[in-house]
């Protein structure tokens, strides 16, 4: 199935000028400005949900993100060579794995084909992939996409944290390096409250952080912080303030529990916006 | 729809949260049936229960009703001036107030300008969230002598609230205050009387109290409770912020840090309690209670329960505290310590006595109320008949936060208190029992509205707020304050029908 998908794919790469269009439901080979990195989408209009402290972006990230996707990009040239194309498709390819690599380290995504393939990147330099299925429709319909992935993935700049409610309903949102957990979530319209915007004087952000390993990595609560956790409703050994905590490329993976107290009262039929 | 669309949009350029827009029911082409929900009182209890209404309903619309010109209850008249960043949270509950399914109604006092069967009547459900006004008394000799309030009454005092402006307390005629109680409340009034002026001259503070505390003559004050520190009611944040303070010599005895093996045992039960207890044990032993720089003093007086007030020579003031010594015993019933006399007496002198004991909630006219507990029988937020266990449940009629739980608690306690009373009554709109057939249609707004003005009560809208909070605001730039508030009813009216 998933080979059927991407010969049908690469046929129209080669005789189409493909659109450049996203959104979900499209396809979406390029993922929307998030770094204010002058492509197509011009700087000066940056997605409205980025906070304004980010547009600066990362140049590293630009850079890599133009090599991966400058003009160079299939559609946007008509129909080139074949010989041409195909370095870009298995680029494609490769980015299209590192998703599926993320996800599964995410925990969403648990493909022993992705584990397979991820062997194959490494040991061809145009290696002939098969991208899950699963993960071409995360890449196509995902609501957040990582934009800067490091061939050798080494020093992200985003990390991918899942938010998981009472109810065992999840979220996984990809967040930038340096940002707190309670800003990613109002970024990604997860309902965590922030009664004092971040000041320490209140409880409200309350996240247990599931894996122990994960609750390590972190620095120690301040003084402050204890403090407010003394406070906490529903506090558990390896309860944090999502203010507090801060993107690192060390919590790749992380997995965030929202206290039943903080969720706020969940609402049937709710879908989540896209990007 | 296209009223849908508006809404949408408009809560989109607004806030994400309320994106949020409450469950579709069946075919949502048709607008939502709509629940109308009354909230008396618009403190975080009221507020987050709105909040949390327009979340679980499409419907919902809440009014919000509170006797004063301004929102927020004791965000604004309780939290203390140096702790502005506890009244963040009042930027959320003004986005809630401007959902276009909520209307604030200030001035509009339940009892008086409208009672609480005419709000049953108007709304499919009246929550109460009207709070604890209120103060439980000791009822000892003496507590009617000059010099002593409750410190409630003085936080509204330098906090500006129009029913305390003119309490006018004497800060000049002693050096020593006593504050009955370690919760909170009294290292807030003890800070207050204790911190530097000039840190307090750029808060909210009202303008007369800073006056009168430049003007101060206390340079002692004495908290006293009746059991040990390991029980003390305070919390790790305000007391570090308190033993921290700039030239005041902490005071506490060695002899009462010494703890028993039922203390330890609540220690470890208790994160919050070992916590604090850490801290005044460091305190201890740091300080030494030597004042060497004649510096003021912060004495943590353990153990001591006043028995009654001594007036001083002129006979009306208070001149000095009559305190028992106590010892604690486990409650066999409750299982935790309480203090018992032990029949030695001193006294301790003092010219100002701010009773902290604990808040009450008064009744109201139609309202069961539990005199004991001070609080409305409840279950789960749906109000009761009554305490006993044959009561039943009194339709369309809720209540939240102190008035629900009792005056304990912080801000955050409110979010969830809400959750459990919004919970309630949301399961109860499912199950149709807040639209019994035998009920007249309930007019909400308009009806609230045209009872209004049949009665010629003037209300304040969120708009009229917004005056207040505006001239506030510039007022206390010339000042290098956040605000300067307004702190008369005269005033305040004023101000808002600019």
């Amino acid at each position: 199935m998933g080979w059927a998908l991407f010969s049908l794919y690469t046929y129209f790469l080669q005789w189409a000028a493909w659109p450049i269009s996203c959104g979900g439901g499209g396809l979406c080979l390029q993922t929307p400005p998030r770094h204010g990195v002058s492509r197509p989408h011009p700087n000066s209009s940056p997605s409205p949900s980025f906070p304004p402290s980010w547009r600066g972006g990362h140049a590293a990230g630009s850079r890599r993100f133009r090599t991966v996707r400058s003009p160079s990009f299939p559609g946007s040239e008509g129909a080139g060579s074949a010989t041409a194309m195909f370095p870009r498709i298995s680029r494609l390819g490769a980015r299209l794995l590192r998703e599926s690599r993320a996800e599964t380290r995410a925990g969403n995504l648990r493909s022993s084909r992705g584990i397979l393939y991820q062997g194959h990147v490494n040991r061809h330099s145009t290696p002939v992939v098969t991208p899950t299925v699963l993960s071409l429709r995360n890449v196509l319909l995902s609501t957040t996409t990582s934009g800067d992935q490091d061939e050798s993935s080494q020093a992200k700049d985003k990390i991918s944290v899942t938010f998981v409610n009472e109810d065992g309903s999840e979220k996984t949102i990809s967040v930038p390096v340096g940002m707190s957990m309670l800003e990613a979530a109002h970024e990604n319209d997860i309902e965590l409250e922030g009664a004092c915007e971040g000041s320490l004087a209140c409880s409200t952000c309350h996240v247990i952080v599931m894996d122990v390993n994960y609750y390590n990595k972190l620095e120690d609560p301040a003084d402050e912080e204890n403090d407010m956790l003394d406070l906490a409703f529903g506090l558990t050994e390896t309860s944090r303030l999502g203010c507090q905590v801060i993107a690192k490329p060390e919590l790749d993976g992380m997995r965030l529990a929202l206290p039943v107290a903080t969720r706020n009262f969940a609402v049937d039929g709710y879908v989540p916006k896209p990007h | 729809m296209a009223r849908g669309l508006w809404f949408l949009s408009r809560a989109v350029g607004r806030l994400r949260p309320l994106l949020v827009q409450g469950p579709t029911r069946g075919f949502s082409a048709s607008a939502p049936e709509q629940l109308h929900v009354c909230v008396v009182g618009s403190g975080p209890a009221g507020f987050y229960t709105a909040d949390r209404m327009f979340k679980g309903h499409e419907g919902a619309q809440v009014d919000i009703i509170d006797r004063l010109p301004t929102p927020f209850g004791l965000v604004r008249s309780g939290v203390a001036p140096d702790h502005p960043e506890t009244k963040i949270v009042v930027n959320q509950f003004s986005r809630v107030a401007a959902n276009g399914r909520c209307s604030f109604f200030g001035n509009v006092t339940l009892g008086r300008d409208i009672s609480l069967s005419e709000l049953h009547k108007t709304y499919h459900a009246v929550v109460l969230a009207y709070g604890a006004e209120s103060d439980r008394l000791l009822g000892i000799p003496g507590e009617d002598l000059k010099g002593i309030h409750s410190a409630r009454e003085f936080v509204w005092w330098y906090n500006g609230h129009p029913d305390m402006c003119d309490l006018c307390p004497d800060l000049k005629n002693t050096e020593s205050a006593v504050a009955l109680g370690q919760g909170n409340v009294a290292l807030d009034v003890a800070r207050i009387l204790l911190r530097c002026k000039a840190e307090l001259a750029t808060t909210d503070i009202t303008d007369y109290a800073l006056d009168a505390l430049r003007g101060s003559t206390i340079r002692k004050v004495y908290l006293v409770g009746r059991r040990g520190p390991v029980q003390a009611a305070c919390t790790a944040k305000e007391l570090r912020e308190i033993l921290g303070l700039k030239n005041v010599c902490i005071c506490i005895k060695e002899a009462d840090l010494l703890t028993t093996p039922a203390d330890e045992e609540e220690m470890r039960n208790s994160r919050i309690q070992r916590r604090v207890y850490e801290l005044l044990s460091k305190a201890a032993s740091a300080h030494g209670g030597n004042n060497y720089n004649d510096q003021k003093e912060l004495h943590f007086v353990f153990f001591r329960r006043p028995t009654r007030f001594i007036p001083a020579e002129n006979g009306s003031t208070i001149g000095a505290v009559q305190l028992e010594k106590t010892v604690l015993k486990g409650d066999e019933v409750t299982g935790k310590q309480v203090a018992v006399g032990t029949g030695e007496f001193e006294d301790l002198k003092c010219g100002l006595v701010l009773k902290s004991i604990g808040y009450k909630s008064l009744p109201v006219q139609g309202l069961p109320f539990d005199k004991n507990r001070g609080v409305v029988p409840n279950l789960r937020g749906r109000v009761l008949s009554s305490e006993s266990e044959t009561a039943t449940v009194e339709r369309g009629l809720y209540v939240v936060g102190w008035l629900k739980r009792g005056p304990t608690g912080i801000v955050a306690t409110n979010l969830h208190c809400a959750e459990e009373t919004v919970a309630s009554i949301l399961e109860d709109d499912k199950k149709g029992v807040l639209r019994p057939p035998s009920d007249s249609k309930k007019h909400g707004r308009t009806g609230l509205l045209e009872i209004l003005e049949q009665k010629n009560v003037r209300f304040v809208p969120f708009s009229g707020w917004e005056k207040i909070d505006s001239m506030e605001r510039m007022a206390g730039q010339l000042r290098n304050k956040p605000r300067e508030k307004i702190t008369t009813w005269d005033g305040l009216q004023k101000a808002a029908n600019e």
